[in-house]
């Protein structure tokens, strides 16, 4: 219903394939299914999401890459959610992410909301950290 | 355990089986949605359900047994309702 009367659209999705073919279909609803497809005015701009991301799980070939997952949607980039521990706190606690400014999801998601806005930013949280020897041998966190 | 996934052979790359998954879904999701226009992957189904409900009340049919599809030329579309009826009715 939100989804009929949409100028813009922020498509979320996970680097998962069931979470990324859905969003595929909603996509093919909004091109088609929606008043501005029914009137024929321009198209919904759309952007996506990502969210969960683990750059260490892409590095080992585990996860879907941001590319990846762009090639196959086909739509502007907004942002990249890094997968993160705060985020189910803030959930369960009942206050926004983006108030955790020491977590890297929070800020990924202020960095999103300035990009919607029209403000330039530089993707974070996307590549690898750099782990030494011994945490990479012993584990972290 | 870090300290044996560190000495641990290369796992098999499933984020590449995931992008191969995803293109095949993808591409069979897109050409449905485009294949028939007029909005009408919903609509032809129920129709089809329809048209076998009023037909079996004379006979008895399966759904495979009748096919609806939606062309389309330049200036008209076209429904086509395939029956095949059982040879000993």
């Amino acid at each position: 219903m939100a989804m009929h009367f949409a100028d813009e659209a922020i498509v979320v999705t996970n680097p998962e394939v069931s979470s990324v073919r859905d969003s595929d279909r909603i996509l093919g609803v909004l091109s088609s299914k929606t008043k501005r497809a029914s009137e024929g005015k321009d198209p919904i701009k759309e952007h996506l999401l990502l969210t969960r991301y683990s750059p260490e799980r892409v590095t080992n070939g585990d996860m879907l890459a941001v590319d990846d997952v762009t090639e196959i949607l086909a739509i502007p980039l907004l942002g990249v959610i890094p997968e993160s521990k705060a985020v189910l706190r803030a959930s369960n606690s009942g206050t926004p992410v983006t108030l955790d400014i020491e977590s890297n999801a929070g800020l990924a998601y202020m960095d999103a909301v300035g990009r919607f806005l029209g403000e330039e930013k530089p993707m974070r949280f996307i590549a690898q950290e750099k782990t030494g020897f011994l945490k990479r041998l012993f584990g972290g966190k | 355990m870090a300290f044996l996934d560190y000495f641990r052979a290369k796992k098999k790359n499933t984020a590449n089986i995931a992008k191969e998954r995803l293109q095949v879904i993808v591409a069979h999701q897109r050409s449905e949605r485009t294949g028939s226009k007029l909005d009408s992957p919903d609509y032809l189904k129920k129709l089809q359900l329809e048209i076998m409900d009023v037909i079996r009340k004379y006979i008895e049919i399966d759904q495979d047994q009748v096919k609806v599809e939606l062309t389309q030329s330049d200036d008209c579309s076209v429904i086509e309702l395939n029956l095949t009826l059982p040879e000993n009715q």
